[in-house]
Formats: structure tokens, sequence, C-alpha cells
């Protein structure tokens, strides 16, 4: 052994040494993590402890125009579940499954959401019967995980009346979840899945709230007071819509089971969307917190197609509604003048090239002009205006009056209708092949609204609105407050006076819809029978209208799929003016006419 | 037997950090959700009233008993630990271990906190009867011998925290008897290729610096040559160790290095602990109320990752208190050893004093990730009856050393 002193002393510095090294060793890395980065350390700690409870927000509430409610939030219970693993979640569900009688559809559907968002509590049932909650109450204890909360739930005090149009809610897919619109959207949310909810969601989506609570490394909530403040959530500002909801109901009324369609009423000068049906209507209260699949299936294999709306995604053949379209160009093009006659008078047809074109009337009509012709809607009249404007004259002036675009009604999913371009050679012949088409067999048939072209309800409306006021169209909207108008028809005022007499004429007892007529209120409008492909022998009804003629005030649009002649439709659309004007219907008179 | 007085530095120092260290195994029971950590201070505070008893016993006693009770008492911790292989139990970060010493299933104590002290004063037994210290490695196999035995039953067990504190202490004493620093190198080497021929370009690096060492201290040829071939061959077993190594261990290594390859598991020990350590800020978040201690984040804390407690709960001011008192006590043991009055006593008091040192880095550098999780309790703080036993009995040596070597700069040399 080495023990003399100065040995000793050596090794005693150089052991003090290494022991002050360590010490501070030790200490600047204890200065590192609790001094230097504490703040990171501090925010996991939180995040190790903290569970934030998200606190849905009502959506916003839809007023009608009067301030009558169309959708509106009921309290609801939703049922959730944290969990820190995959496995742990699973027999949570296991263990809920009898109380709760979940399907394997609904736990799947919770693993689902749970993958999406591991840290939020995975909805189990979004709204639970008030049965069920005494249940879980009872056995709290039991199960320490599970999150029973108030939320608010949609609610359509008119359901089916107003689907049409307000659309439904539903749980966010995952795929939406993908999209940038639903950037900061969580798994589990509801969202506007079609009609106003669906177009207005950044507006009607409130803003949820946050609670927190401290959970134990078991994930077990210890305290009841938040350590950190509770966020509220913020609900959405009401939504004031255009829509009249007393007439939406009568609109709805007047389809009831029978007739299968649609129709929408409007404020011609405005554009305001009054009422919008598509029947048969579906309830989207059963959407909310998730369809049930029988309802689902029933709904996807019904024939009438429920979800399929006639009023903004039907495109149909306009018929004759086309044919004051065609009127208008001929009169803008200053080849018509509403006295007018054509020099071959109708005699239930005529002769073009090989074929011969029919007139509905298989009397005929004689000559007429374009008063009569509109009034008494004389194919072979509008055969012959339609070859004197030429196939591109009339492609373009369709295209100058809109019915090549969507109508731009504040809803989504608007079809576009089909409509020539104006290109027309390059178009016919991409379409049938340059030997496969003549120029004025496509003008007859375009002429008279049938031909390769397909019209929304919504667009023949806002094509109408044009006729109604001074030329202007109006887009319809159902909440917009500043309307969009385009003036698309260029005629003097007299000649607009005309179109709206002849129309007028139109629910006369000259007219082709003269059993529509009602006492004290001067109707204007047209009606339109469509062939249609998949049933020869039922064509589809239109009409399109607005009331009182010199001033209207109400402008609508009905549609009648299979409806089989157009004054059907023009009876749908005189009880909807005359409700709206609080006109007293006269008895309507049957006369056969399109 | 003369009368001595009191080394009042060493026992107050030892008496806050134990009084310390019971108020936060006091702390460590404070979850919101209670468990039977809540009752444990108690019995941690019956067996500090022990351990002072006992510390006051043998500075009653003197240095030459000790010496005299140092064969017997090698060989019946050497047997108890041999005992444990056949009859042990796990307990806490280490449960697969058979550490514990167990009848009946209550576990009544951990032989290898005994063998710290035992084999400390036998190896000073055995370094103090030379006249010179070790010159070769030949020269070592006593040395070596009285540690390898224990070290490899706790190896066995295994406890590799435990094994750590050997070496620890092994080589920390050699220093004190005197041993050159490169012979201890040598000494070091297969164990240092064994940690480096996980990459070979490394471990070749390695290589040169051994050689240089060689022609440096110029040992014997054979010696050389046995130093060369150990380290092959230690390298060469290195990945075969590896393959031996029980899962749970091999999970630990991996963490250390990267602690976030195995969150959930045994990553989640060490992510926990320094996610309680550094939210403790300067100030920490107050005595009993850290929240990832009372939410059960924090494993184990009231034995392994108690530090993590002081850390979270007292912040870096109470880590700089506990970490002081701790340098201060290592400082006044080295201070001991040095003015002790013969060799052995010297020898003994710096054994004890690094294998505490080595504890405490083991430890709290656990806590921090700093070194990997081993098991390894703080002393005075961690709850266990037995060591903290252990750690006053070590205090009652150090305090009879202190009092024989009183009053002297230093002893002559023999």
């Amino acid at each position: 052994m080495s023990f003399h002193p100065n040995d000793i002393a050596r090794r005693t510095r150089l052991s003090a040494f290494a022991l002050c090294t360590g010490f501070v060793l030790l200490l600047g890395a204890f200065f590192r993590a609790q001094i230097l980065q504490t703040n990171s350390y501090v925010l996991q700690s939180q995040e190790n402890r903290l569970r934030p409870i998200p606190l849905p927000a009502p959506r916003g509430i839809i007023y009608d125009r009067k301030g009558k409610i169309i959708a509106e939030n009921l309290p609801a219970y939703s049922v959730s579940v944290t969990a820190p693993s995959l496995d742990s979640l699973r027999s949570s569900l296991k263990q809920l499954q009898p109380t709760l009688q979940l399907t394997d559809v609904d736990i799947n559907k919770a693993i689902r959401r749970y993958r999406r968002a591991p840290t939020r509590p995975t909805v189990v049932l979004a709204d639970a019967s008030i049965d069920v909650i005494s249940v879980l109450e009872e056995h709290r204890i039991d199960y320490p995980r599970l999150i029973i909360q108030s939320v608010p739930k949609r609610f359509y005090p008119d359901g089916p009346l107003v689907a049409s149009f307000v659309g439904y809610t539903g749980e966010i897919t995952e795929s939406d979840l993908n999209l940038p619109q639903f950037e900061g959207y969580k798994p589990g949310q509801n969202i506007g899945k079609g009609g106003l909810e669906k177009q207005y969601e950044p507006i009607l989506h409130g803003r949820e709230g946050v609670r927190y609570d401290e959970v134990d490394a078991r994930g077990r909530a210890v305290r009841g007071v938040g350590p950190r403040p509770e966020v509220d959530p913020v609900g959405a500002p009401p939504l004031q819509t255009n829509i009249d909801l007393d007439l939406q109901k009568f609109v709805a009324s007047v389809f009831a089971d029978s007739l299968r369609g649609g129709a929408i009423a409007m404020e011609p000068k405005t554009g305001a969307v009054l009422a919008l049906y598509s029947n048969p209507s579906f309830d989207p209260n059963r959407f909310t917190g998730g369809i049930p699949a029988d309802y689902w299936k029933q709904l996807n294999s019904d024939p009438w197609r429920p979800l399929f709306n006639k009023v903004i995604q039907g495109t149909y053949p306009p018929a004759s509604t086309y044919k004051l379209a065609t009127a208008t160009i001929g009169l803008q093009n200053k080849l018509v003048k509403m006295t007018d006659r054509m020099p071959i008078p109708c005699s239930g047809g005529m002769q073009y090239g090989r074929r011969y074109f029919r007139c509905w009337e298989k009397r005929g009509h004689g000559y007429q002009t374009l008063s009569g012709a509109i009034e008494k809607s004389c194919d072979v009249y509008f055969y012959q205006l339609g070859l004197r404007i030429g196939l591109s004259r009339l492609v373009g002036g369709g295209i100058d009056l809109q019915f090549a675009d969507r109508s731009g009604i504040d809803l989504p999913n608007e079809y576009k209708p089909r409509f020539p371009a104006r290109d027309v050679k390059a178009y016919y012949d991409r379409r049938y092949g340059s030997r496969g088409w003549t120029p004025g067999a496509n003008a007859l048939n375009l002429s008279i609204g049938q031909g390769e072209n397909s019209q929304t309800v919504v667009n023949m409306a806002k094509f109408f609105t044009a006729l109604a006021t001074d030329g202007h169209t109006a887009t319809p909207e159902l909440v917009r407050q500043n309307p969009e108008r385009k003036k698309i028809l260029t005629l003097s005022t007299s000649q607009m006076a005309d179109i709206r007499t002849a129309l007028a004429g139109v629910v006369s007892a000259r007219g082709t819809a003269g059993g529509s007529a009602i006492k004290g209120l001067v109707i204007a409008g047209k009606t339109g029978t469509a062939q249609n492909s998949e049933n020869p022998d039922l064509d589809h009804a239109w009409f399109v209208g607005f009331a009182p003629a010199d001033n209207p005030i109400i402008l609508v649009a009905v549609f009648l799929e299979f409806g089989d002649h157009g004054w059907q439709a023009a009876r749908v659309a005189s009880k909807i003016m005359g409700y709206y004007t609080g006109a007293v219907p006269v008895e309507l008179v049957n006369t056969d006419g399109e | 037997m003369r009368r001595i007085v009191a080394d009042y530095p060493l026992v107050l120092t030892a008496l806050i950090l134990s009084l310390f260290g019971v108020a936060m195994v006091y702390s460590a029971g404070q979850t919101d959700t209670p468990t039977a950590v809540a009752r444990v201070y108690r019995s941690q505070a019956i067996w500090l009233g022990f351990g002072i008893i006992g510390a006051y016993g043998i500075s009653r006693s003197s240095v030459r008993f000790i010496e005299w009770v140092t064969v017997p008492a090698y060989i019946l911790s050497i047997v108890l630990l041999g005992l444990t292989l056949i009859i042990g139990a796990g307990a806490g970060t280490a449960a697969s271990t058979k550490s514990w010493l167990a009848i009946g299933g209550v576990r009544i104590g951990q032989p290898s906190e005994l063998a710290k002290i035992t084999v400390v004063l036998m190896l000073a037994h055995i370094l103090a009867s030379r006249k010179e210290p070790p010159r070769s490695l030949l020269d070592l196999w006593k040395p070596a011998l009285v540690v390898g035995l224990p070290w490899l039953i706790i190896m066995l067990q295994p406890d590799l925290g435990t094994g750590i504190v050997f070496i620890g202490i092994f080589f920390g004493m050699l220093y004190w008897s005197g041993v050159a620093w490169p012979l201890l190198l040598l000494l070091g080497s297969p164990v240092v290729s064994l940690i480096l021929s996980f990459s070979t370009g490394i471990w070749g690096a390695w290589f040169l610096v051994l050689l240089a060492l060689i022609l440096y201290y110029r040992p014997y040829l054979l010696e050389g040559i046995v130093l060369m071939v150990a380290n092959i061959g230690t390298g060469v077993v290195a990945p075969i160790l590896w393959e031996k190594l029980a899962p749970y261990q091999q999970n630990r290594l991996r963490v250390f290095l990267d602690p976030s390859a195995d969150p959930r598991a045994s990553g989640y020990h060490v992510i926990q602990s320094k996610i309680a350590v550094g939210s403790g800020g300067l100030t920490g978040q107050g005595f009993t109320l850290g929240t990832q201690k009372r939410l059960a984040f924090l494993p184990e804390q009231h034995t392994d990752f108690i530090f993590a407690v002081v850390g979270e709960e007292m912040g870096f001011l109470g880590v700089t208190f506990a970490l002081t008192l701790f340098l201060v006590i290592f400082l006044r043991i080295t201070r001991i050893a040095g003015r002790a009055n013969d060799s052995f006593s010297s020898m003994v008091a710096f054994g004890l004093m690094v294998s505490w040192f080595v504890h405490v880095l083991v430890n709290v550098g656990m806590t921090l990730n700093l070194m990997p999780i081993t098991g390894i309790p703080l002393p005075f703080f961690s709850y266990g009856g037995s060591f903290m036993l252990a750690c006053w009995l070590a205090v009652g040596i150090l305090m009879r050393i202190s009092g024989e070597g009183r009053g002297k700069a230093a002893f002559k040399a023999s």
C-alpha cells in the first residue's frame, strides 16, 4: 500500500475533484431540464393529466322569413369513452355492449373514430335514450372512463316538409376530414350534409368549447373542478332565410302522397325563394346522430327516389315552357312580331324534309299569331319560328338566356342543365357524327323544348323571372339578401306586356291551362308536357308561371314526373299562387291542353 | 477503549439526508388514488431509528473489532447471496430478478445490501495487508476474487445496478490503495471492449489506445498477451452476451439510448420521470403536490424514482440542496479516509464513499436518462429497510474511523 501523506493528499485532491465534477455535471443536467426546458416539460405534464373534453356548440337556428323555426337544437345525451389504447377501447366497448345495446356496426364505427383521434373521447352513442343514461349513471363507478354529456341535437320541427331545402346533418366522414374546408374539424362532430345545412356550414357551425378533466395514469377523472379554465362553446348565429314556412307546408300538402316531382316558389323581382319542395321527401330528423340502416336502405330503394331533389337535381326536357325562350329569341332578333302569323297553318303537324313533325293538337290550330301560339302552345308555329331563327342563333340565344348555366341557387349539388354548345356544328358533329344530323330538324326540336335540352325546375323558374319583370333574371336565393340580377331580355315594355298577356291567356278559357284559373287572380304562365323515354305513355308535366300577371309577387315552377299533362302541373301551381295571394280558387274546369 | 468525539458534520449531514429522504417517501405516498405506498414512510422512519441505534452501537466498538468480523461477515454475505439464487424474489422495477431473500413470500431483505459493506471491508482487509500496492495484473487476483465472487452471483440474479456498484467499489478502492491509473485502465479494458465492440471501427481505435497504454506501462509480456486476448474475447462474446440478456434488460439499454423507442413500456419510466423533473422548474410544485406523482404517472416513485419526486416537488432548488448534501458528505468521508489512523480504516472509508457515490450517480442520472435504468436505490432516500439500515451501519463505521483518526493530518506510511 502506498499511504505516504503526500500520496494521500494527492488522491484526496483528485477524488474531491472527481466528486465535484460529478456534482457539477448532474446539476448541469438538472439545470437544463428544470430551468431551460421546463416549459416544454410543464406542457407535457399537463398533456399527461389534463384530458380535454370537447363541448359541442349548438348549430345556428334556421328561421323562415317571419321568424318561424325551420331548424333548432334539442338537448340530447351522448355517451363517449376515453381509452389509452385500442385494446382498452375494445374492452370498454365489450363491457358497455349489453347496457348500450351496441351493434357490431356501432362498435366498428367507434373504433374508426378512435383511430382518427385517439386523444379525444370516442363517441359511442351520439344520441342515447334517457333509459340508457340512467342505467349508466347508476353504474358510474364501474365505468371510470365513461363520459356522458348533454349535447345539442339538431331538430327540424317540420321534418320532411322542409327537407328539400334544409338538408340534414350527420357525423363528419373520414373522407370529409381530409378536405381543406373541414380543416380543424374532429371525428364525431356533426356537419351539414345537404341543403342549407351544407351550404351554410361555415356559418351554422359554432365554435366547439372544451373542458379539462384531470385524470390519473389510468385515465380516471380525479377532480371535479378542472385545473384549466373551461372554454365555453360558442353557438352559431341564427340563419334567416327567405322561406315562407306556411307556404312551404302548403306546397308539401298539395303534393301529398300522390304526386311525384317538385316545385319552387319565388319572388320574381328579388329572387327570394319562398318555398322549395321535392316529393317524396325524407325525414331529416332521422339522419341526426347516425341514420338507421333500414331507413337508409328504404330511402335508396324507393323508386320515387326521395333523396333525389327534383327541383335542383332533376334535369328534364323543358318542353313547351321553352317556347317562351324561342319566342323571345325571335322577338329580340326582330324575326317575328307578336302579331305575326307563320306561312304554314297548323293542321296537326307539318312536313319538314322527309319527316312529319306533329303538333300536340291533332286537330290543328290553323293560323295563329305569336300570342295565340303561346296561349295554345302550337307546335307548328314554333317549328317555323325555330327554322326562321336557325339552329345556331337558337342555341346562341338559349345560352344568352342562361340555359346552359346552373341557376346559382344557394344550395349544394345543383345539377348543370344539358344544352348544346355555342359552336353548334362541333357540338352536333361530336354527338351524332358529321352526317348524322341536320340543322333544321334539330332547330325544330329545340324550338319546342325537346332535343338536346334538359333543364332543372329551378333554372326554368329563373328564366321566367325575366318574363315576370322587366327582363332581368334574379338568381334564386334562400338566404342571401343581395339579389344578383342580370338583364337577359332587351324587349320593349309593350312587347313584355304582350308576352305577359299571352301567358295570362294560357291560364284562361282560351289557353292550355284554363282549368287552373282562379277568380280574382290573373295568373300568367306556360304549361309543358315533356315526352320521356322511361314511360312513353305518361309524359312529364310542367308549369311555370307567376301572379298577378301585371305585377307579379309570386312565381311558381312546378314539375310532375309522369304527371301526364302540363295542366296537371298548372293546377298545382295555381293552388300555390292562390294560397300565397289569398285569392279564392274558382271551381277548376278541366280543359284538355298542353 | 478511547473516548471519541462524534463526527458532527458527517452525522448531521447523514441525518438531514435521511429526514429529507423520509419526508420524500411520505410525499411519494400522497397520491390521489391511495395505495399501500401511503403508509411506507412509517416503516422507513422506524428503520431509520434502528439504523441510528445500530450506527451508535458500531461507533462504540473499534475498528479492530470491525476488521475481526470482516472475514466471517464476508463469508456470511456470500452464503446469503448464494441463497437468493435458490429462493430469491423480485421487487420494484426489477420484479423478475431474484435479489430478495424471501421466506414464505415475505421479503426480509436484500443480501446484496449487506454484501456492499462486507465486500468493502474484505477488500480493505486484503489491500491493507499488502506492503506495496499491486503493481501488476497478477498481483490483483486476490482483490479481483473478493469482488468477483459476489459480483458473479449478483449478475446471475440478475441485478445489473448492484453489479455496477461492485465494479465501482473495486476500481475506486484500487485507486485509493495506490494502484497506478494505467494499470486500472488496462484492468478495465476488457469491459470497454465489451461495450465498444458493437461498432467495429471504434473497437479498432480502442485497440490502438490499448497498445499505447501497454507500451507506456510495460506490463509483463504474458500479461500483455492475456490483456489483448481478453479484449478480443469480450469483444467477440459481446453479441452473444447481448442475446443472453433478459428482454427487459435489452429494452432498458435500448431505451437508454432512445426512450421514445418504447414509450409505452420500458421508455415510459424514463419519459415520465423526465417530465416530472422538468415540470418542477425552479421551485417545484410544492411538497406532496407533484401531479406526475399524485396521478400515478411516475412509476416506483418511492424507490427507484424518488429523486424525480424531489425534482418535481422541490424544483431545481431542492435538487441542488439534496445533491449538495451528498457532495458535502462525500467530501467529508474522503477527508475521513485521508485522516484515518490506519490503511484498513482509510480503505473502508473510501470504499463506502465510492459505493454511495456510484449509487447517487446512477440513480440520479437515471431520472434524467443520463444513466440506464438499473433499479439502483438512492442512499438515505429510497424506501427500503435493509438499505436504510445498511447506510446507517456504514455511517456508524465511518463515525468510528473518523473518531479514531481524529486529530492527525495523515498516518505514517507503513
